[in-house]
């Protein structure tokens, strides 16, 4: 739990990201350092800044492409900052760029750092497919092999089977389930119905189609020409603005075919994407003439049961950053919940109002509250948008403050849940500005 | 210029460093240097091998001082060259290993020096580049290029760099076995006397290139034959036979092949002092020392440029966002998805070019992409420094996009339009701050097209155009500044070509006389075909435009080309014009489109003289250009020559329009043109300073 200090403080310039792409598909042939590099160059033209003056740049990334290890660094090397800009990267899973955010944040606070970008990139349409290990333990015996008789003694042992290619794990390393899977047991401890579900989804997806027709994303999305067909792309191409409660009732439950309720249709969906967020210290922001659209109020971080908890770090954190902010859940008009599954964002605002787990979990002794569905992700969410791994947090506070502009609202809160049942909580206060 | 390390292990370290200018260059005084510094260290007991290198930070040897073949007599230019080959004829003949250590541009010659010693090393950096451009200047390689070029990469692969000037860098020069050995530029000169020490003791051997079949085959003589025969039918279509060096090259690589080396040489030195007293070669060194002059930056007060917005992603717009992607942010903005996509991928296909042959590295081409952005949202243009309109040639819109763009730019940002012939003071006439606006004319494709055309208008600020001009400059483009006034410069000294070329066909020309005459007169692509190229509609509109503005001398231009665009011939946009261009492009000549007959003057067809073709077209381009210097629409005859020359093809041997007349004479050119007035109509009247007996343009 952390308050910023009131004497460096941490405002947030604005946020861009590319338009987000099913994968496979418009991004197809891009790597997430391209994406990274888009999202990060797009974020400088658009706030005009001059390179020269960030300090620090923080990656968030999930699937590493070992050529560019430190993704954040290659970012900036490949982008208008200069080669004095320090970068490094991490991995939080799901919120890696909130954590990207908070590490920028701290560096501020402390003083290591005047401007910073916050930036997170992910693709899911190349995955790192490795040979299995009894086949990676021979390639690389095979190094200081000599001569025949060493190869023909590297072959002995192995199978058929072993040319196979290793699945692609995205299972829990501690519990060995699939995220789904996972959810899929929250969704029946929590009892969340697949009606509910499906309305839910139903619902991002319409709002996220109606904010990109009116113009509402306009000012986040960078339009994106990629390579192989350089075709325009400046709209998210996974939103079904036209979904409908019978369309979805037809899909099948993903994860658990007899007794499940989660669905391609009200989960979120493999996605590329790349997002950035400008921040900076308030004096470094006046020096430079930078007009910040929040301050940052308060966060937390939580880490929970990666068995019957994977999903709530929300329910965790949302409260926890109250706290440090020193608010009640109803003086937030502003919400962005990471919607992973809908029915993980429905327990979680279920959960909020439970008084059994408010007690016994948080120590409360009455329930945080009932957060307002129409507060709610009112620009789409994860499940409409779409979920690249490492940009959702980064998108997520472009979507907190410039709903907050837009509604002209005072506070607002982001909050995500994270594979490794972590969570982490951001709160933001709108500035008055722009004299 | 010379410094020699001795080092302990006996190898010796010549080192090159002009004690003044920025770049090494050779001369009579360099010569002399190397026979006494570094010439006696091939005898020298003590001294096992040497490595000659440069100090400079971005040049091996840039080329020989031209200003010192200047004002010299044949003989004693070909002495100079005789002197140099004694000099590099005793390092390549030196038992004695001597390496050339290359980083930077090694060019004539550099090339050259480089070339004589038994091991070239060289650095694999954006800055290295190898050459032999001395036909560029209308001379020949003097220190054994066309010898030592031949006998390291073999015929074939020399022929193209010793003809056209051709550049190579490092990666493919190693493969052609130019370079022997690659490494990084610091350091070198350690490198390089390591690399000497162990060619002296016999560890390092330099491998010769592999021989392959077309090796084999040249090295028989009549193989030779053929590949000599088919370069001198390749030169003598290129050229026309207007430039003497390139027959006087292969001279000298036959003279070689055949006789041997010191024939070769001989060859090379006699036909230096032959060539370097040419016309043709001097008006080419006049060129590039007027490109160069024009390098220099005007006065002003020119501004910063971080950010430059282009409107408009079409062929102009992507074409000049390519050039300026090294210097700053680009935006580039059009209504047009599908145009910004093609943007897009014309600028990658560049960019993925220049990695490919080493001119920029990867990351550097990532950098440049990261400093686009292309949109159609016009709020991205805000904060702009400078402002390039290339969209349609309309006033209207031109207007229009000028006041939306006005609102977000700050006071002492440049407005700047690629128009080819709308009145500057006329798209500025309802800016809120005229004083910015300015004319960038650029020439297609902008790439490689070297002029940049900068018109003025009256109220045009003195700001406005220094920035301009430097930010043209950077983008590697060769300035002038001309007036605001119809045509400007370049338009308004075309148009009247191109108009009487038209009316020759009219009058019963064929298409392809009237073409391969001006071609013969040494321009690179016949005027008919000009005009398809730039479009039959445009040419419409220039030639009325231009012709209403100066009707009162004659120059309405014809009708034909609105009639020709009505009967649907647009030229090459729509396959049709002058000539043909079928979907599917053959090799071989253009066909004359019959239609174009029918339409003007009917099918029966005359012959007409060459000469008279060619004095009817060019001295209309001269005589306009004289009438633009007398109204000041350019500031000297220097800019008249290299508007013409780069921005039209103006025979660039002819030295462009004012050369031209000071070489024919002032009053033979006024006569001439009074002939052609009395025979042919008002148009050909001659400006007023012809008329003045004995004229120059230029006093030297």
């Amino acid at each position: 739990m952390n308050n910023s200090s009131p004497s460096r403080k941490v405002v947030v310039i604005d946020g861009c990201r590319t338009p987000f792409c099913r994968s496979g598909t418009a991004f197809a042939d891009l790597r997430s350092y391209d994406l990274g590099r888009m999202a990060v160059s797009g974020l400088i033209h658009r706030t005009k800044i001059d390179p020269e003056v960030v300090d620090l740049l923080v990656m968030g990334t999930v699937i590493a492409d070992p050529a560019t290890s430190n993704l954040g660094r290659e970012v900036v090397l490949g982008s208008q900052l200069p080669d004095s800009c320090p970068a490094y990267t991490c991995s939080v899973a799901c919120v890696s760029s909130l954590q990207s955010f908070l590490d920028c944040a701290r560096a501020i606070q402390t003083g290591d750092a005047e401007v910073a970008i916050a930036a997170g990139a992910e693709t899911l349409s190349d995955a790192p497919i490795r040979y299995r290990r009894s086949v990676r333990k021979r390639l690389i015996a095979a190094q200081k092999a000599r001569g025949a008789g060493d190869y023909l003694k590297l072959l002995r042992g192995l199978g058929p089977s072993d040319l196979l290619p290793e699945p692609v794990a995205l299972a829990e390393f501690s519990t060995g389930e699939v995220m789904g899977e996972n959810c899929e047991r929250l969704a029946k401890r929590f009892g969340i119905t697949r009606e509910a579900q499906d309305e839910y989804a139903m619902t991002s997806h319409h709002r996220a189609a109606a904010a990109a027709a009116d113009g509402r994303l306009e000012r986040q999305i960078v339009p994106a020409y990629p390579p192989p067909r350089f075709k325009g792309v400046s709209a998210d191409n996974g939103v079904r603005g036209d979904t409908t409660m019978e369309k979805l009732a037809k899909l099948k439950p993903v994860f658990d075919r007899k007794f499940g309720t989660i669905t391609a249709g009200n989960a979120s969906y493999l996605t590329d994407g790349g997002a950035a967020v400008l921040l900076a210290s308030e004096e470094a922001a006046e020096r430079l003439g930078l007009e910040p659209i929040a301050v940052l109020r308060g966060s937390a971080v939580a880490a929970l049961d990666p068995l019957e908890e994977l999903l709530l770090g929300p329910a965790m954190t949302v409260p926890m950053a109250l706290n440090a902010a020193g608010l009640d859940l109803g003086d937030v008009e502003v919400f962005e919940l990471h919607e992973a599954f809908a029915a993980q964002v429905l327990a979680v605002l279920k959960v909020l109002y439970d008084e059994e787990f408010c007690r016994d979990r948080l120590g409360r002794d009455e329930p945080v509250g009932a957060i307002d569905r129409d507060r709610l992700n009112t620009w789409g969410g994860s499940t409409s948008v779409g979920h690249p791994f490492g940009a959702t947090g980064a998108r997520l506070i472009t979507n907190c403050c410039h709903r907050l502009e837009a509604e002209e609202a005072r506070y607002g809160l982001v909050a995500a849940c994270a594979a490794g049942a972590i969570g982490i909580g951001l709160v933001f206060e709108r500035l008055d500005k722009r004299g | 210029m010379i410094q020699v390390e001795r080092r302990p292990d006996g190898v010796a370290v010549v080192v090159l460093d002009h004690p003044t200018k920025p770049v090494n260059t050779l001369s009579p005084a360099v010569v002399e240097e190397f026979n006494q510094k570094v010439a006696p260290l091939l005898d020298e007991e003590g001294i096992r091998a040497m490595v000659v290198v440069s100090a400079k930070p971005d040049t091996f040897i840039a080329g020989a001082d031209l200003e010192l073949i200047e004002g010299l007599s044949e003989t004693e230019i070909s002495n100079m060259s005789r002197e140099g080959n004694a000099l590099l004829e005793r390092i390549f003949t030196s038992k004695k290993p001597v390496v050339a250590a290359v980083h930077g541009a090694a060019l004539g010659g550099g090339l050259e020096v480089a070339l004589a010693c038994h091991y070239i090393l060289a650095t694999d950096d954006p800055k290295t580049v190898l050459g032999q451009s001395e036909v560029m200047l209308g001379l020949l390689p003097a220190g054994g290029g066309t010898q030592r070029l031949v006998e390291r990469i073999g015929l074939v692969a020399a022929l193209p760099m010793l003809l056209t000037g051709k550049r190579v860098r490092v990666r493919r020069a190693k493969k052609m076995g130019l370079v022997d050995a690659i490494t990084t530029p610091g350091g070198i000169a350690e490198t390089g006397a390591r690399a000497a020490l162990a060619l002296a003791e016999g560890s390092l051997k330099r491998r010769p290139r592999k021989k392959n079949l077309m090796d084999r085959f040249t090295a028989t003589a009549p193989g030779r034959a053929i590949v000599l025969r088919k370069a001198r039918r390749q030169v003598a279509r290129r050229t026309r036979g207007l430039y003497p060096a390139p027959p006087a090259i292969l001279e000298c690589v036959e003279t070689g092949l055949k006789n041997g080396r010191v024939a070769g040489l001989a060859c090379e030195s006699d036909s230096f002092g032959r060539l370097a007293v040419t016309p043709e070669s001097r008006n080419l060194v006049r060129l590039f020392h007027a490109m160069n002059e024009a390098k220099k930056g005007i006065d002003g007060g020119s501004k910063a440029v971080r950010r430059l917005a282009i409107l408009g992603g079409g062929f102009m717009g992507s074409g000049v966002a390519s050039v300026s992607l090294g210097l700053c942010q680009v935006v580039v903005r059009d209504l047009s998805d599908e145009v910004l996509g093609r943007a897009a991928r014309s600028i990658d296909d560049g960019l993925k070019r220049q990695v490919r042959s080493g001119a920029i590295r990867r990351v550097e081409a990532d950098r440049r992409r990261s400093r686009m952005l292309l949109t159609t949202q016009v709020d991205d243009l805000e904060g702009a420094d400078l402002v390039i309109e290339a969209v349609f040639e309309d006033l209207e819109l031109k207007r229009r996009v000028l006041a939306e763009v006005e609102e977000r730019l700050a006071d002492d940002a440049v407005f700047a339009s690629n128009t080819s012939a709308l009145p500057i003071h006329e798209i500025a006439a309802e800016a809120r701050r005229p004083e910015r606006v300015i004319g960038m004319h650029y020439f297609s494709p902008v790439p490689k097209m070297p002029l940049l055309e900068i018109v003025v208008a009256e109220r045009t600020e003195p700001w406005a155009t220094a920035t301009a001009h430097a930010f043209g400059t950077a983008q590697g483009k060769t300035c002038i500044v001309v007036k605001d006034g119809p045509g400007f410069y370049t338009t308004r000294i075309l148009a009247p070509y191109l108009n009487e070329a038209v009316l020759l066909v009219e009058e019963g020309a064929r298409v392809e006389d009237v073409d391969r005459a001006m071609k013969d007169f040494g321009y690179p692509v016949g005027p008919l075909a000009l005009v398809d190229e730039v479009g039959i509609d445009v040419g419409a509109h220039v030639a009325q435009d231009l012709g209403r503005a100066f009707a009162d001398r004659g120059l309405e231009g014809s009708g034909a080309m609105p009639r020709l665009y009505e009967a649907g011939l647009h030229g090459r946009k729509n396959g049709r014009g002058f000539y043909l261009y079928p979907k599917t492009t053959k090799k071989g000549k253009k066909q004359v489109n019959p239609k174009i007959y029918e339409l003007l003057g009917g099918k029966a067809r005359r012959s007409v003289d060459a000469a008279e073709i060619q004095d009817r077209l060019a001295l209309l381009t001269v005589n306009e250009a004289i009438y633009c210097l007398q109204e000041g629409v350019i500031s000297s005859p220097r800019d008249g020559d290299l508007g013409a020359i780069l921005g039209l093809g103006f025979p660039p041997f002819r030295g462009g329009p004012f050369r031209y007349v000071d070489t024919v004479g002032a009053g033979r050119v006024a006569s001439r043109l009074e002939e052609l007035a009395a025979r042919h109509g008002k148009r050909f009247e001659s400006a007023d300073s012809l008329r003045t007996p004995g004229s120059r343009y230029y006093v030297e």
